[in-house]
């Protein structure tokens, strides 16, 4: 076993183990701080598969802003109730085996879909660029319109964000 | 190097725990906190075909999923501030007003 | 790139790299401290520590001696396990970034050349924003798991700032990520051997300085620990080593936001250099040192002359007058390295 393959073990192990932290605690904080360490195992895992950039756009982004605004929230709501109440929905059983049968699916479709690639395929070609020159040059080119797009998506969340958690609309 | 199917496996298990998560918690955090645990499997399983098809592509997809939680994670949680003020409440079990 | 045979002397160089740099900054906070209090002193007409060893050097070693022996309180309520690790993550963090900032070229002993800087990551810009960004989880951790009303005022003040100033301080790192083409801070600090970048980026500087004296909660930006009004803000339920902690990391945050701002903006270890070999290897660190000495001196000097703002003040100055010059910064220095460019 190289060592790239000991630490994709270990970060995967990682990352389903405090998945099912997330899932599983009762007060929202924790749960958070667990999502925050999914995400830095996930990120780990685009790191060993040479995706530098979004390693740094997922810390940055996921963990520096989003899990802080997560973060925020659960503070400023009041938590004492939510604790103290049942956790989990009634027909947990029927929902637990609706997603094992999602993964099920998931699985055979990779399983069926496998001639289509080689699965222990290693990269084609050996990237000659940067990964973050090769991200910024599909970005800014290929991609022109939807950055845009996204750009007035981020606005259009931004300004509904302030209103919905405006105290009252005069 | 890491096959891709180990990759693809992991963002299955990944997903499918975000997805019974996502069914079986009441807390509207949680429930939130799950779908991001989705988005990022799927995020995982781009990135993976990326590589191993030397297409920068996929990443550029990544990037736009990412943006597109950002927005939802804005949006998401204002929606929960506000019900939080007006029903002092987080378990989606009593916002059932819409119940006949 | 490294072969096997290389792979343990590599490994030991880093190892070798990390201990020293850990060392000199662990002592340098030590100094920063005594520094701060007799500079403040000074500026208020007092002497400030003078009893321990001539003029009071050895203050910051009885102060550490007494972090260690004072008793370590844990309130009932707190959430523990969170509360033992946000000062564990806040000390983690503040000294994480200090690992891609280059202190100087290289320096050859035995036949081999070692790079003065613990790594020369090519996203090495990129990092230190991850971690700044990361920042907040220490100080909003410790303000809710305190379970108190101080310190989770401290908290949220706190994560609501840094999350203000953390991105007129990206946009201020933009602009010159934008004149010098590159991620990697050694490639920065190369290209400003004719011109430092002050020259070029004197709004941007400004912008950086702000945004940095604020993310790194300091008078008159340092509203999550206002004593006058927090008790002590988001540390307020913390005491002996775990405090230390705290206290240590905001240290170390000013001494890597001098190096950031020394190696962005001020030529890094950039500097006349003449003399034997050795020297010649040696005086960029020294001019380095220097240049990150004066900011630290610009730190204290703030701290002791500028009232604190108010906190509605604070966060209109980061929206309002912040984010528009920096956004039109970025917009502006694009537009001129687009023109050229043609």
């Amino acid at each position: 076993m190289t060592l790239l393959q000991i630490a994709f073990f270990f970060l995967s192990a990682l990352a389903l183990a405090s998945a099912i932290l997330v899932i599983t605690r009762r007060n929202a904080v924790h749960s958070v701080i667990w999502l925050i360490v999914t995400l830095f195992s996930v990120g780990g895992i685009f790191l060993l598969l040479h995706a530098e950039f979004l390693f740094a756009v997922q810390v940055i982004l996921y963990v520096g802003g989003i899990m802080v605004l997560f973060l925020f929230v659960v503070m400023l709501v009041n938590l004492d109730v939510a604790v103290k109440q049942a956790q989990f929905s009634r027909q947990w059983q029927l929902a637990l085996a609706t997603a094992i049968i999602l993964m099920a699916e998931l699985a055979y479709g990779i399983y069926r879909g496998h001639q289509g690639f080689t699965l222990a395929q290693t990269s084609a070609v050996p990237p000659t660029i940067g990964n973050t020159q090769a991200v910024a040059l599909a970005l800014y080119q290929d991609y022109m319109l939807p950055v845009e797009i996204a750009s007035v998506l981020l606005l259009v969340a931004m300004v509904g964000a302030v209103v919905m958690a405006k105290r009252k609309l005069e | 190097m890491v096959p891709v199917s180990h990759v693809l496996a992991l963002s299955v298990i990944l997903f499918g725990l975000g997805a019974a998560g996502f069914i079986v918690r009441r807390n509207i955090i949680t429930i939130f906190m799950c779908i991001e645990l989705m988005l990022n499997a799927v995020n995982l399983a781009f990135i993976a075909f990326s590589r191993y098809l030397g297409d920068p592509d996929g990443q550029i997809f990544v990037f736009f999923v990412i943006v597109v939680a950002a927005a939802e994670a804005a949006m998401g949680l204002a929606i929960i501030i506000a019900v939080q003020r007006n029903r002092q409440t987080l378990s989606i079990d009593d916002l059932d007003s819409m119940k006949l | 790139m490294a072969t096997h045979s290389d792979l343990p002397l590599l490994l030991l160089m880093t190892l070798a790299k990390v201990v020293v740099v850990l060392g000199v900054l662990l002592t340098a906070i030590a100094y920063i401290v005594w520094m701060e209090r007799k500079v403040v002193a000074h500026i208020q007409s007092r002497w400030g520590p003078y009893l321990v060893g001539p003029h009071g050097l050895l203050q910051p070693l009885a102060d550490a001696l007494k972090f260690l022996f004072k008793e370590d309180i844990v309130p009932d309520e707190v959430d523990r396990p969170i509360f033992w690790l946000a000062p564990l993550l806040a000390f983690t963090l503040a000294f994480l970034s200090i690992s891609v900032i280059p202190f100087g070229e290289s320096i050859t002993i035995a036949g081999h050349t070692i790079p003065l800087q613990i790594t020369d990551l090519n996203v090495g810009l990129l990092f230190v924003l991850a971690v700044t960004s990361l920042g907040v989880y220490g100080v909003a951790l410790a303000g809710w798991s305190s379970n108190s009303k101080f310190p989770l005022f401290g908290g949220l003040r706190s994560s609501a700032q840094l999350i203000s100033y953390e991105l007129s301080l990206g946009l201020a790192v933009v602009s010159v990520v934008l004149i010098a083409g590159s991620l990697s801070l050694r490639e920065i600090v190369e290209q400003q051997r004719g011109l430092w970048n002050i020259c070029k980026q004197p709004l941007g500087f400004l912008l950086y300085f702000t945004a940095a004296v604020a993310e790194t909660n300091r008078t008159p930006f340092d509203l999550p620990e206002a004593e006058a009004e927090l008790v002590g803000g988001y540390h307020t339920e913390y005491s002996s080593f775990k405090f230390a902690m705290f206290f240590m990391a905001e240290y170390a945050n000013m001494v890597t936001v001098s190096c950031l701002a020394t190696s962005l903006f001020f030529g890094g270890w950039l500097g006349p250099v003449f003399g034997p070999p050795l020297v010649r290897s040696l005086l960029p660190v020294l001019w380095f040192a220097l240049k990150v000495l004066a900011f630290l001196f610009v730190y204290i000097w703030i701290r002791g002359t500028l009232p604190r703002f108010r906190y509605d003040q604070l966060m209109g100055f980061g929206w309002r007058v912040m984010l528009p010059v920096a956004l039109l910064n970025v917009l502006g220095t694009s537009l001129i390295v687009a023109w050229r460019s043609v």
